[in-house]
């Protein structure tokens, strides 16, 4: 077994700040969504790792946006496109600095996670998979790193290869030097999961795989929103992530990726801005970002998360990541403690995110999550997209609640009320 | 208690959920269908054996949440001593009354009525359905004599 212990270059660790000032009930009141009831209870919202609300703040950015700046960017030579161009251009740097003071021209603007690695896994993965090659990706996967990479695996006759799950819901690493060998191209893995909450010891694994040659694609989509993030110290070569799970709209993602492969990388959808010439028997390409970024993007929404990471930073990742801390371990401990359930992923919140998924014996997860909705709590359930990962579990559907910055103790204790309830409902 | 949730989970349902009927094997079917839904992850077999043009015995044993648990359960009470057409359009019935359309269930219809509460809960509607289509998918293959090959049904696909 490889000693792979959590470093500090893993970002979670060495969490010096103080939190006097993380202040929950000031939080919740910025987020206007939180202040209704549902079913009669007031809103308790548990479902951060599908989507995160939006602050008052976001929302007045994108009115203010449709108000006053709106235009197409890069084309136009009037004021207004100007501005919007400009605002664009700024949010681009912003998330730049966000995840570890980057270059600017190597964050490429999509309209998802899942849109960002798909990208990857055409432009980069077609031209440079043969038959024969291995991609490697883990058993916790999300369907959005792993459909990818298997209609990659078929496209280029390529071997896919997966690191498994230890019972305890961590990635069995005893055999990863068999996994990631010489013919290992890619290997694409989750910063943190979307079901059991594990981080990954993303920098080792990134450690080994550069070694034996192989690129490294992480899935930041849980681990960008809640815990400081810095690529360079990961050592990876792609990171992508989504604008909705962090205060942002839909349809607005993000795709770093390192200079030196962007450049050498064929564009994946072409159109107008990705190009610099074009003829009838001849285009060549614009400059990257842009290369990537054909037609009209999400302007207002890329715009906006601007304003979103404003908001993070203001409360400090490194405040947020300790918060959640705190509250995964509270969650963990008072859901332990009821009688039947279930908690699928590590129990230590050191080494995992505020995503925990839960089972009863004997209520499937829809039952739970419908009878919680009628408490005001919305939780998620089902496969959470990673039917490979449930079966491995030996589950067909798990619960999730999932928690952010404006989620407390108070919020827990709801949850666990509500559990206690149901399981008198249903009388099993 | 929150009079919305009781509407779905009747204390018919709940009953049918703890204690589920239709769980006996039986040795021959003259048909059998299976039927999974990928989203929940709720799955049905069913076998039925006819006798003299009426289903003499039921087999269903639903794997999933209450809803789909107890309609199959219910499903097995209600079909013994129907026909296969009685069967069906029953089947079609409960369908229609689900998706919130005109619907007529005959007077020895069992505890079907209970689950007309599902249709309040838009998401949970194909729980409640799985196990009739499940049986219409059977009954496609009989009448088509097929009899002897267990037709599959998968409800929906995607989630999340």
């Amino acid at each position: 077994m490889i000693d792979m212990h959590i470093r500090p270059k893993d970002n979670i660790a060495f969490l010096r700040t103080d939190t006097k000032n993380f202040d929950v009930e000031k939080i919740k009141a910025d987020f206007p969504i939180l202040s209704q009831k549902i079913n009669g209870h007031s809103l308790v919202y548990l479902d951060n790792a599908a989507t995160s609300q939006k602050p008052q703040a976001v929302i007045d950015a994108i009115e203010r946006f449709y108000r006053e700046d709106n235009s197409n960017i890069h084309r136009g030579l009037h004021t207004l496109a100007e501005r919007a161009t400009a605002a664009y251009e700024k949010s681009r740097s912003r998330i730049a600095g966000f995840i570890g003071n980057v270059s600017r021209e190597e964050v490429v603007f999509t309209s998802g996670t899942t849109a960002s690695i798909n990208l990857i896994s055409f432009a980069w993965g077609d031209k440079n998979i043969k038959a024969g090659d291995e991609i490697v990706i883990t058993e916790m996967e999300h369907h959005a790193n792993l459909v990818p990479w298997v209609m990659l695996a078929q496209r280029q006759d390529a071997v896919l290869k997966r690191i498994p799950v230890t019972t305890d819901g961590r990635l069995d690493l005893s055999k990863l030097n068999d996994i990631i060998t010489d013919h290992t191209k890619i290997v694409a893995l989750s910063h943190m999961s979307n079901v059991l909450g594990t981080i990954n010891p993303v920098a080792e694994i990134a450690e080994l795989a550069h070694k034996k040659g192989a690129i490294v694609v992480c899935d930041g989509a849980q681990a960008a929103p809640h815990m400081p993030v810095d690529v360079r110290e990961l050592g990876i070569d792609f990171y992508a992530f989504s604008a909705h799970k962090m205060l942002g709209p839909t349809g607005v993602g993000i795709l770093y990726g390192r200079s030196e492969l962007l450049e050498q990388m064929p564009p994946f959808m072409t159109g107008g801005e990705m190009i610099r010439e074009v003829y009838f028997d001849k285009v060549t390409w614009n400059e990257i970002p842009h290369k990537f970024e054909p037609g009209t993007p999400h302007i207002a929404g890329a715009i906006v998360l601007d304003t979103a990471i404003d908001y993070l930073e203001q409360l400090g990742m490194e405040n947020i990541r300790r918060h959640e801390i705190g509250l995964t371990a509270y969650a963990i401990d008072k859901l332990s403690a009821i009688d039947g359930i279930e908690i699928q992923g590590p129990l230590d919140a050191n080494i995992r995110g505020s995503a925990i998924s839960f089972t009863d014996p004997n209520i499937h997860p829809h039952d739970i999550s419908t009878f919680l909705d009628s408490k005001g709590i919305a939780i998620r359930a089902g496969h959470h997209c990673a039917q490979p990962l449930m079966r491995a579990l030996g589950k067909v559907a798990t619960a999730r609640a999932s928690f952010y910055i404006y989620n407390n103790e108070d919020d827990v204790d709801a949850l666990v009320d509500a559990i206690k309830e149901m399981r008198k409902y249903f009388g099993v | 208690m929150n009079h919305q949730l009781d509407l779905m989970y009747r204390d018919v349902i709940l009953d049918h959920y703890r204690s589920p009927r239709g769980r006996t094997p039986i040795d021959d079917s003259d048909f059998a269908s299976e039927g999974h839904n990928p989203a929940c992850g709720d799955d049905i077999t069913l076998k039925i054996a006819l006798a003299d043009g009426k289903i003499k015995e039921v087999f269903s044993h639903c794997h999933g949440c209450a809803i789909s648990t107890a309609s199959g359960s219910i499903m097995a009470e209600i079909l013994k001593g129907k026909t296969v057409e009685e069967a069906q359009e029953l089947a079609e019935n409960v369908k229609k009354m689900l998706k919130g359309e005109d619907f007529e269930l005959p007077d020895c219809a069992g505890d079907i009525d209970a689950l007309e509460g599902v249709k309040k809960f838009p998401v949970r509607i194909k729980c409640a359905l799985l196990a009739w289509m499940t049986l219409l998918e059977g009954i496609k293959n009989y009448q088509s004599g097929r009899g002897q090959d267990v037709a599959t049904i998968s409800t929906e696909s995607g989630d999340e």
